[in-house]
């Protein structure tokens, strides 16, 4: 990186926010996805958009690639800094800038927390709904790059559900607005499209979110099976009955040692276990989950417990969300996926999964969003045993394979990132990722912003002016906004 | 006909088929500009070879489904052929177990329905006349009514699209499964994209259980305030509505408001208890509800005489304001009124009455006070004499020239609608 560069990026961003000593940039030479590791050139912490704006003018005058990051949690190898390339830290960018609670919209910058957003609104009742198990670190720029869902975007939905409006630098340097405070804002759906491009269309400075008033009444449920196929059988009926649960959680056996270990959340020892949460009107909920202690008895549950504090209610889901933490205490090393397949392929893909465990020779413990065919089967292995990380990658890919061929995807939150990009061709035909370009082609033609991610290749944009005609109206001098 | 209109015409016969392709009438204009043909293609992939074949020879399309909602943008520059998606009806697949369908574009919106409900299933969208209406139709257009409330917009229900571009490429995104977030989201740019960027041929939704019970309550309120009032009150409750709508018109003193409740009748029966208390706290009174009042929002479309009909999206908090400044606006210019909004700020609103002047007038200054408060006002419907004359969508923003080029990544010839949408895009 040329020294001219470097001076440029200390003048935008002052001397304490420029980093470019080696033990400093090794600290983001990776993100949550630890076997892919790129140390930057650089590493800039802006403090406010006018010095993100700046440095990314930089990077696109002298056509420097970079890649923005949260906390850097992601779990596909988003945040993986290019080769030659910066990167944009969006810590210092952590301020909550307006509460509107009569309309129920959060204005905040990137860096700010998940978590940070419930704990601010909490007080009136409202909540964020996006939870990733990482709430306490992540970031909502974050969320925001990979759509982050959670446990109970089964009925809340993901980060797109909850983001309104976005202020945004793209890749060549200027400022756009794209959607707003109020709905259905004239024009393209960019904030849609934004939302979940992870990092590749540009750096949000500012998100608009929705907030959610917080139900009257939650009730949690706890029902252990004697299989998987039971415990799936059960979703499968309390689903068809029409009750659309806040979650449904599932791990089996080796996911749930791992979390009691860790948490000692005294789950029953069981084949399978179930947690359904119910949210919404007092009335309704005590309805609806009555029929679903009924459907779990119906389908083998042997032992229920229902949460009836809050405190019983936090340790239960505080199992599910460390569970993959969890792993570290039953094998030396663990992949993360993150797979995703029709609900109702729950039983068969399960026992493929098992099947290719049986092959490779390494342990799969399954946690999964039950509700929604979202799997997080975790492969362990032994990072010192000649051979076996290979093998778990291959599994781990395999596994990915077996969601596709069930008619699912091969990620349904923790984004493609570096990790999945080689195999979105199983998912996507050549058409399909060359269309996906065309998005990338309007924002970032050069692609600068965090290159070599989602796509295995980058599509050459053409630089074609196109032929804009100008509208009759323009013509006529009728239309004052053209 | 023209040798050169004739070769065309043979080539896009050769495509579709001859009982396919029809010369068109003054029914089938967008606006007043008549195409020269209508072409229903019965597979996705005829319909991108006929796409292909008017990119190649420069020929203009306006896609259609059920012709609805025709008028909606500013009038086409050209329009050569009309598209229309009407044989890709077929409901592909209803994974009831996964609760998800995924149907061709140019299935109406009911007969989708009438399929879903064979299994206690929805698509949670109610949308303008979904007889006619079709799917493809009411994504272009982004058409979501009422039940938005409780489950979001159809951005918040489509999971996966099957689109053709302009030059003939058939692309997928998205997925049949809820939960995807592999690559870019085109399903989310593609609605409301109005038929801009390619012409959608199937899509597949996440669905939603019919409701066991569903009841409506209706509310007389005093002044605007006081609705304003009640319906902030309803939203910052812990009661769940799936439909929170106002309707107001010159003709009453004060705004109407129906708040629809979904779920099992002692669910229901104890919101609506609440519902009543929240009313009497606020000042409202309840009012034995009429009939088809989640259909209001065509009821505002209907009418004789030449009317100014827009979408109007505010902040929850000043829709009062709104009411209060559509009185204001056609009292002054001596029109007539009426409004259906729902509470989450988006809203129809009719002005009529009056001569295209007045219309004009009207519609400058309601949008001059609706942006200066991060609002939009987008003229659906207005007689064509208005129409040249405004811009039918209002302010953009900063982000147009970024828009300009998504167009011309999809669209580089700008076959597609040219001149419909924002900014003559």
């Amino acid at each position: 990186m040329k020294a001219e560069f470097v001076d440029a990026l200390r003048r935008a961003v002052g001397d304490n926010g420029l980093l470019v000593e080696p033990e400093q940039l090794r600290t983001y030479e990776c993100d949550g996805l630890t076997n892919f590791r790129v140390v930057p050139a650089a590493v800039v912490l802006p403090s406010d958009a006018t010095q993100v704006q700046e440095v990314v003018r930089l990077c696109h005058r002298g056509r420097v690639p970079f890649v923005a990051r949260g906390s850097g949690t992601g779990l596909s190898g988003g945040a993986l800094p290019v080769d030659g390339g910066i990167v944009i830290s969006l810590a210092r960018l952590n301020r909550i800038l307006e509460v509107d609670f009569e309309n129920a919209r959060v204005t905040v910058e990137p860096g700010v927390i998940n978590a940070q957003v419930t704990q601010r609104v909490a007080a009136r009742g409202y909540f964020f709904a996006p939870d990733p198990s990482s709430q306490q670190v992540c970031t909502v720029g974050g969320n925001v790059a990979e759509n982050s869902g959670g446990a109970h975007c089964l009925k809340y939905g993901f980060t797109v559900t909850h983001v309104l409006g976005l202020e945004v630098i793209l890749p060549d340097g200027s400022l756009v607005h794209l959607g707003g405070k109020t709905l259905d804002r004239p024009g393209y759906d960019l904030t849609g499209v934004f939302v979940g491009s992870e990092g590749t269309l540009g750096i949000a400075t500012k998100i608009v979110l929705r907030v959610v008033k917080r139900p009257e009444a939650i009730k949690t449920l706890i029902a252990a099976f004697d299989s998987t196929d039971e415990a799936g059988e059960a979703v499968s009926r309390v689903i068809a009955e029409g009750i659309v649960p806040a979650a449904v959680e599932m791990m089996d056996r080796l996911a749930l040692e791992a979390a009691e270990a860790a948490v000692h959340a005294g789950y029953p020892d069981c084949e399978a276990l179930l947690l359904v949460e119910v949210d919404g009107p007092a009335a309704e909920v005590a309805s609806s989950m009555e029929r679903v202690k009924d459907l779990c008895a119906s389908c083998g549950a042997w032992e229920m417990r229902l949460s009836e504090t809050e405190e019983e209610r936090a340790l239960v889901w505080k199992g599910r969300k460390a569970a993959f933490a969890a792993m570290g205490r039953i094998s030396p090393n663990y992949i993360v996926q993150d797979g995703v397949i029709p609900r109702t392929a729950l039983a068969l893909v399960l026992r493929d999964i098992e099947r290719l465990s049986r092959e490779a020779g390494l342990r799969v413990a399954n946690v999964f969003h039950a509700g929604d065919g979202n799997l997080h089967p975790l492969v362990l292995y032994d990072r010192k045993i000649e051979g076996q990380e290979h093998r778990a990658e291959e599994l781990a890919f395999d596994i990915l394979k077996l969601c596709v061929d069930a008619g699912g995807s091969i990620t349904g939150e923790h984004g493609v990132g570096r990790e999945k990009r080689d195999i979105m061709p199983t998912m996507f035909a050549e058409p399909d990722l060359e269309t996906m370009q065309l998005v990338r082609c309007a924002f970032d033609p050069e692609g600068l912003a965090n290159p070599e991610k989602i796509f295995p290749r980058p599509r050459l944009c053409a630089e074609k002016p196109g032929p804009y005609k100008p509208h009759p109206l323009e013509v006529a001098g009728v239309a004052e906004l053209f | 006909m023209s040798a050169h209109l004739q070769t065309q015409w043979e080539g896009i016969v050769a495509i579709a088929g001859a009982e396919h392709v029809r010369a068109a009438s003054p029914s089938d204009a967008v606006d007043d500009v008549e195409p020269r043909a209508v072409v229903e293609p019965e597979s996705a992939a005829d319909l991108a070879r006929v796409l292909s074949y008017a990119g190649e020879r420069g020929l203009s399309v306006a896609p259609r489904g059920g012709g609805t909602k025709l008028g909606w943008g500013n009038t086409p520059r050209t329009v050569d052929l009309a598209l229309s998606t009407r044989r890709l009806g077929s409901i592909v697949e209803h994974a009831w177990g996964d609760m998800t369908a995924t149907v061709g574009a140019g299935c109406t919106v009911d007969h989708f329905q009438s399929v879903l409900a064979e299994h206690g299933q929805r698509l949670a969208v109610d949308p303008l006349w979904p007889a006619r209406a079709t799917v493809g139709g009411i994504l272009a257009t982004n058409d979501s009514g009422a039940l938005r409330m409780a489950f979001g917009s159809l951005r918040d229900q489509v999971i996966g699209v099957t689109v053709a571009l302009a030059d003939g490429t058939i692309a997928k995104s998205g997925g049949r499964v809820v939960k995807n977030v592999a690559g870019y989201d085109l399903p989310k740019l593609l609605t409301g994209s109005l038929g801009t960027l390619g012409v959608i041929c199937e899509a597949t939704f996440r669905l939603y259980p019919l409701p066991r019970e569903e009841r409506t309550l209706s509310f007389s309120t005093p002044a605007v305030d006081v609705m304003n009032r009640f319906v902030l009150a309803v939203l910052d409750s812990p009661l769940v509505a799936t439909g929170l709508q106002v309707c107001a018109e010159e003709r009453t003193p004060a705004p109407v408001i129906y708040v629809r409740l979904e779920g099992a009748r002692e669910a229901n029966e104890s919101q609506e208890r609440r519902l009543v208390e929240l009313g009497r706290d606020t000042g409202v009174r309840r009012v034995d509800a009429p009939p088809r009042v989640w259909k209001a929002r065509e009821g505002v479309w209907q009418g004789e005489r030449p009317a100014l009909v827009c979408k109007f999206s505010v902040l929850p908090t000043r829709l009062g304001g709104f009411c209060d400044l559509a009185r204001e606006v056609a009292s002054s210019l001596s029109l007539e009124w009426s409004i259906v909004a729902q509470a989450l700020g988006v809203g129809l609103l009719r002005l009529e009455g009056g001569d295209e002047e007045r219309l004009v007038a009207a519609l400058k200054r309601l949008r001059g006070e609706v942006e200066k408060t991060q609002g939009s006002l987008v003229a659906l419907h207005c007689p064509p004499a208005v129409k040249a004359r405004v811009d039918v969508w209002g302010e953009v923003g900063d982000a147009l020239p970024l828009m300009r080029r998504v167009k011309v990544q999809f669209d580089p010839a700008g076959i597609l609608n040219p001149g419909r949408f924002v900014g003559g895009i």
